[in-house]
């Protein structure tokens, strides 16, 4: 547990939880509202890191577990009355749970194969949803406004809800620094750079494998139960959009995949870059261009992202920057 | 006896890379490999630590059966190996390579307990002043000195040496040698694939001959010299028949 003690580990505490006391301390909705998609998306971006970054295993589809947890999550809280931080811990089990079961064997595939099969999961759990009655098929679930009663009603369990995300976004953070600076991260950013070589030297790569990816899936579990409980309704489309897994895949790369910090700069940054293009008459349309280009540009010219990029300058920045 | 290979065949197909392959390694003992290319000498090294399962025969390490096991339980029981062709894992630094070795290895040491082996290893081979450097960004030599560093940093009780003194000067590879010497006088029992003659019968207690898979020859440095069967595998290319004349010399 030395990462505790590194000098990033404040940084992180002090930004993450500083820029999240924000709306707490303002009290604006507004605020709340920008902030916590920010930090919704920090969680999915570093999960991905998590696998993608350190392991390197492109999980394109990596929303699935964002929609499973939301969708078991929602389920229950709808039907079974499970209250909402007893059915978020499930929906992230849950999807950690599936992404052992599915990890075993996907886990095998290398490169783009994985990638591939990682979008397919997506797209079958989808059709699945789509087509499973106890979630309500195609239309999906709502709540009425009475599930709100047991926690103060609509307006305090947003707030509950923005509660229960940052907390969620540190716990993420700091899991992605403790794994980073770990024998076991060690271990991951070797089966990244040769996975033969690795397990030459002693390492497991398929049980590394499996136990990452079933970490990577438990943030984004919580994450989706968070989002749908707010939202008050879950549809198969919303839950499970590829979309936002490729946008989340941006922020990883924008920011600097294999760092701690990159999929927080890159979450901030390409969620204010994206909410200035949509709200400007010229680029509302054309903010996926946009972040395709940019993702291009990225992988040319800085492919170590923001923050590798500072890091590689700055030498003196790096224990205050991992 | 630290190593015995009995009866190991590994076929690929059609193609008998090992052919009923015996050996036997003692303990503190260097043991040769030659052969002409596509002798079958690495296929051994891979069958010897579990990259491939050989279709017949056994693999005793230590007088347990490890034949079949992962290479990373291969690895945890105490055997390291470099690769002819250099793997650094590029883009981590120098140490975090050799920490990688220490941490995984026999020893399955803390992070902290592994930096201090992975100085101690990189002092050793002469890397200490490229600890904070790229793996990538070393150039041939020093990349096969981190395959030996992090080698060593497992704290193997035998290490396999696939070509290690290939593709370095002669400068080099007198250091290389004299590492490899000062490695077995800590105890570690080596087995070495080399094609550089001079330096396999300097170094080797005992050397083994391979050709087309199968064992032609066996014995100490200079019993294989001159036997008729070796300088025949090497007729082939007269240049390495030569080199070995020579060498014995």
């Amino acid at each position: 547990m030395s990462a505790l003690r590194a000098p990033f580990f404040w940084v992180l505490l002090v930004v993450v939880g500083g820029v999240g006391l924000l709306p707490i301390l303002t009290g604006s909705d507004g605020t709340r509202e920008d902030v916590f998609l920010v930090l919704m998306l920090v969680i999915l971006a570093s999960s991905i890191n998590i696998i993608m970054g350190y392991t390197g295993y492109v999980s394109f589809g990596h929303i699935v577990f964002f929609g499973l947890g939301g969708y078991v999550a929602f389920y229950l809280m709808l039907n079974h009355q499970v209250h909402f931080v007893a059915a978020a811990l499930v929906g992230g089990i849950v999807s950690s749970l599936i992404a052992f079961l599915l990890g075993i064997p996907v886990l095998r595939l290398r490169g783009a194969y994985f990638a591939l099969a990682t979008i397919g999961i997506n797209e079958v759990v989808r059709s699945f949803v789509t087509n499973f009655d106890p979630f309500g098929g195609a239309t999906g679930m709502f709540f009425n406004y009475q599930v709100y009663d047991s926690y103060g009603g609509a307006k305090n369990a947003l707030w509950f809800a923005y509660d229960a995300i940052l907390i969620v976004a540190l716990l993420c953070t700091i899991t992605s620094l403790l794994i980073k600076k770990s024998k076991f991260g060690l271990g991951l950013l070797a089966i990244r750079e040769d996975q033969d070589a690795s397990q030459v030297l002693g390492i497991d790569p398929s049980r590394s494998k499996v136990v990452v990816y079933t970490i990577s899936a438990f943030f984004p579990g919580l994450a989706g139960a968070i989002f749908f409980f707010k939202n008050g309704i879950i549809e198969p489309g919303p839950a499970f959009d590829l979309l936002r897994s490729i946008e989340a895949l941006v922020m990883v790369m924008l920011g600097g995949y294999g760092t701690v910090a990159g999929p927080i700069v890159g979450a901030a940054v390409y969620e204010q870059l994206r909410a200035f293009l949509i709200t400007n008459p010229t680029f509302s349309s054309l903010h996926l261009f946009v972040a395709g280009f940019l993702l291009l540009l990225i992988v040319l010219f800085v492919t170590n992202g923001l923050v590798g990029w500072l890091r590689q300058r700055t030498p003196q920045l790096r224990r205050y920057l991992e | 006896m630290i190593l015995q290979v009995q009866n190991v065949s590994k076929r690929f197909g059609g193609l008998v890379a090992l052919d009923s392959v015996s050996l036997e390694v003692q303990e503190g003992e260097i043991l040769g490999v030659i052969g002409p290319n596509g002798a079958g000498k690495t296929t051994l090294f891979n069958v010897i630590n579990g990259v491939y399962a050989p279709q017949e025969g056994l693999i005793l390490f230590r007088g347990e059966n490890i034949t079949g096991l992962p290479p990373f339980k291969v690895a945890r029981r105490g055997i390291a190996r470099t690769h002819q062709i250099v793997r650094p894992l590029g883009e981590l630094s120098v140490k975090e390579n050799v920490t990688v070795g220490a941490c995984f290895g026999r020893e399955n040491l803390s992070l902290k307990a592994a930096a201090r082996v992975a100085d101690e290893v990189l002092a050793f081979v002469g890397l200490a002043a490229k600890t904070d450097l790229l793996a990538g960004k070393l150039n041939v030599a020093e990349k096969k000195r981190l395959e030996l560093a992090r080698a060593l940093a497992m704290r193997p009780a035998l290490l396999l040496l696939d070509e290690v003194l290939a593709g370095l000067n002669p400068n080099e590879v007198s250091e290389m040698i004299s590492s490899i010497r000062r490695i077995r006088d800590q105890g570690v029992s080596i087995i070495m694939i080399e094609h550089l003659m001079h330096a396999v019968m300097k170094l080797s207690d005992r050397v083994f001959v391979l050709d087309h898979g199968a064992q032609i020859a066996e014995g100490t440095p200079e019993v294989v010299s001159s036997h008729p069967k070796v300088v025949e595998a090497y007729l082939g290319d007269p240049q390495a028949a030569l080199r070995l004349l020579e060498g014995s010399a």
